[in-house]
């Protein structure tokens, strides 16, 4: 079985801040992780390949650094690692960069593809559900358990929601996008992070590497999302639980609160 | 001259701050209240490789270099002085003694469990009248037949109780001196060797300091660590690396506590502001970061001797003697700096004051570190 991991760097956003005057990530100084949904993925993925055997490759999109997180999911224990990195991918929003990943898993083999749910430093959630839509493989979002069943060629997946969870059966080859509270990610190894850098290959695709794609699909043209502004979450106040109410009595409660702030 | 880590030292780095923070610093307060060894800890850094950082894959090993080890010692230590030096004795005394100086029957026998952490290692040379004059031992080792017999004490021994396999220093042939010493592995449960009382510390107090007593305890010809009247050359060799394992323990000490100390003061207002607008307290937070990085910079220097030059001692004595001393001043700052708080237990500042003065006294005292260094140059 080959399992697809993709993962992205990002900034750890524990430690980043924003500008108060122009509203901007500041970057300078905060260090890169993996983001932590595409870490659970891989744990995911890493479990499965210790259960059963599989074939584990990570895969990212960005800059020529981000080749440290792929060294860290073979530190970790992934097989394989490839890198799609080229000028003429920079600047893609979400649906740029699924159609690149997209084009970079057709020339790999695979059964099932994991994705973490969404990266912290965009929150999107997007690219995961996209580059299935462009595989034409189903997707399976917030996944917060993977089983495989039929001897390996169908997955139960529990995904989960705010308010419910669904369990869903899918046909293998597809793809899941995976949630932090799916597992918790194993450690590298001492010698593991250093066979990966040390002895360890990885494979970059460049755009001449995926001649399919057209110039207006990908990178900053290919991408109609256009950032309008952004701010600082505003921090909202802990609410007030009021607890054992008869229903006569939280209205009462709710109206007399609306009343005090005037909103009634 | 490149003074940057490799990327993979880097993240290996990264990986031992991680695992510090999350799995380490929870017990520490707890392991120097109640002096318990962290025997959870042992086992997860076992898995994770941790207790054969420096030692070759073929040994069981992860087949990292010795920086990348003392970088692992240093980030334990910043968060917990115990966890630090139970690792030192393992890797750098049992271990690193086994793979230079071991037969390869005995490295297969007992450095490859060693190395995977299946086993935990210690170093038993210091007796009650044969501290820093090591080579005043009483110990004595007999050859009778296929056996030695060993009889003696030996006191203040790191590891003890919890350790499986001891490296053991006895006197083979008293009338040659430091000539007549030989080291011995002996394992936990061999008959006549068993465990006195338990050291009650000022800090470090989670390490496990046994007395260990050997009564015509009987250790087969094929246990002895090189050959006959060696074992003072080895112990020296030995204690080489052991002071580089301190030194980065020293190191790390001071980093933690100094860590501590700028989110203290940070925090804490008196007279209107925060302690950090104070230049008393800025200049002490700068003289001090200054001292652990010249701390850590020798630390370096002393590991990369070790990689590529036959002898260290200078660099290692000169890192020890250094670092240690960093630390000791460093934590006392750092508990000045937290005035009242500093001194109650509640704050961590307190325990790494306790823990950083044997810093200065066990793997060679300060003084012996100044001896060796002096002894290269005049």
């Amino acid at each position: 079985m080959n399992i697809i991991v993709c993962i992205k760097q990002v900034p750890d956003t524990t430690e980043v801040r924003i500008d108060p005057k122009t509203g901007t990530l500041v970057r300078e100084g905060v260090p890169s992780i993996m983001n932590p949904d595409d870490k659970a993925g891989l744990e995911a993925a890493l479990r499965l390949k210790d259960a059963l055997g599989a074939h584990v490759t990570a895969l990212t999109m960005g800059p020529p650094q981000a080749e440290t997180v792929l060294r860290e999911a073979m530190a970790m224990g992934a097989d394989a690692a490839v890198l799609v990195t080229d000028r003429a991918f920079g600047g893609a929003d979400t649906i740029a960069t699924s159609t690149t990943l997209a084009a970079a898993i057709r020339t790999m083999d695979f059964d099932l593809i994991i994705t973490g749910r969404q990266a912290i430093d965009g929150d999107t959630a997007q690219v995961g559900p996209q580059v299935a839509e462009f595989l034409k493989i189903p997707s399976v979002a917030y996944a917060e358990g993977i089983q495989l069943e039929e001897g390996g060629k169908s997955l139960l997946v529990h995904r989960r929601f705010e308010d419910r969870s669904h369990v869903v059966r899918v046909k293998l080859p597809c793809l899941v996008t995976a949630l932090s509270e799916l597992n918790a990610p194993r450690y590298m190894t001492p010698g593991g992070i250093f066979e990966a850098w040390r002895e360890r290959e990885i494979r970059v695709l460049k755009r001449a590497d995926l001649p399919e794609l057209r110039d207006d699909e990908i990178g900053l043209k290919g991408s109609p999302t256009r950032v309008a502004k952004s701010f600082p979450k505003a921090m909202k106040p802990a609410g007030t639980v009021k607890a054992g109410l008869s229903a006569d009595e939280a209205a009462d409660e709710i109206t007399s609160c609306l009343q005090a702030h005037f909103v009634l | 001259m490149d003074l940057t880590l490799s990327r993979e030292q880097e993240m290996a780095r990264g990986l031992f701050r991680e695992f510090a923070e999350r799995e380490v610093k929870p017990l520490a307060q707890q392991i120097d209240e109640e002096e318990r060894f962290p025997r959870e800890t042992v086992e997860k850094m076992a898995r994770l490789g941790f207790l054969g950082i420096p030692i070759p894959r073929e040994y069981g090993g992860q087949g990292c270099d010795e920086l990348t080890y003392l970088l692992c010692v240093e980030e334990l230590a910043k968060v917990c002085a115990t966890t630090a030096v139970l690792l030192s004795a393992h890797v750098s005394l049992a271990c690193g003694t086994i793979l230079k100086h071991g037969t390869e029957v005995q490295k297969q026998r007992f450095l490859v469990p060693l190395a995977k952490g299946e086993k935990l290692g210690a170093f038993a040379l210091t007796e009650p009248n044969a501290g820093t004059d090591a080579s005043a031992q009483q110990t004595r080792a007999v050859l009778d037949g296929d056996d030695y017999v060993i009889d003696g004490s030996k006191i203040f021994i790191t590891n003890g109780k919890e350790a499986d396999i001891y490296i053991v220093f006895a006197m083979t042939d008293r009338s040659k001196g430091t000539k007549g010493i030989t080291a011995f592995i002996v394992e936990k449960g061999t008959p006549g060797f068993t465990f006195g009382s338990k050291e009650k510390k000022m800090g470090i107090r989670g390490s496990s300091t046994y007395e260990i007593c050997f009564s015509g305890c009987r250790v087969p010809k094929e246990n002895r660590l090189g050959d006959e009247g060696k074992g003072f050359g080895i112990a020296m060799q030995a204690l080489d690396g052991g002071r580089m394992g301190i030194a980065a323990q020293a190191t790390g000490i001071a980093a933690g506590a100094l860590d501590r100390t700028i989110a203290y003061v940070k925090q804490r207002r008196q007279f209107g502001k925060p302690l950090s607008k104070f230049q008393n307290t800025q200049f002490q937070i700068a003289e001090m970061a200054t001292r652990v990085q010249a701390a850590e910079l020798l630390v370096f220097k002393a590991a990369q001797a070790k990689q590529t030059q036959k002898r260290y001692s200078v660099e290692a004595s000169m890192a020890k003697m250094f670092a240690s001393a960093t630390a000791v001043d460093v934590t006392a700052r750092c508990v000045q700096l937290h005035g009242g708080y500093g001194y109650t237990r509640e704050y961590e500042v307190e325990r790494m004051m306790r823990d950083a003065k044997v810093t200065e006294i066990y793997e060679g005292t300060s003084e012996v570190q100044k001896m060796v260094v002096a002894g290269a140059l005049l």
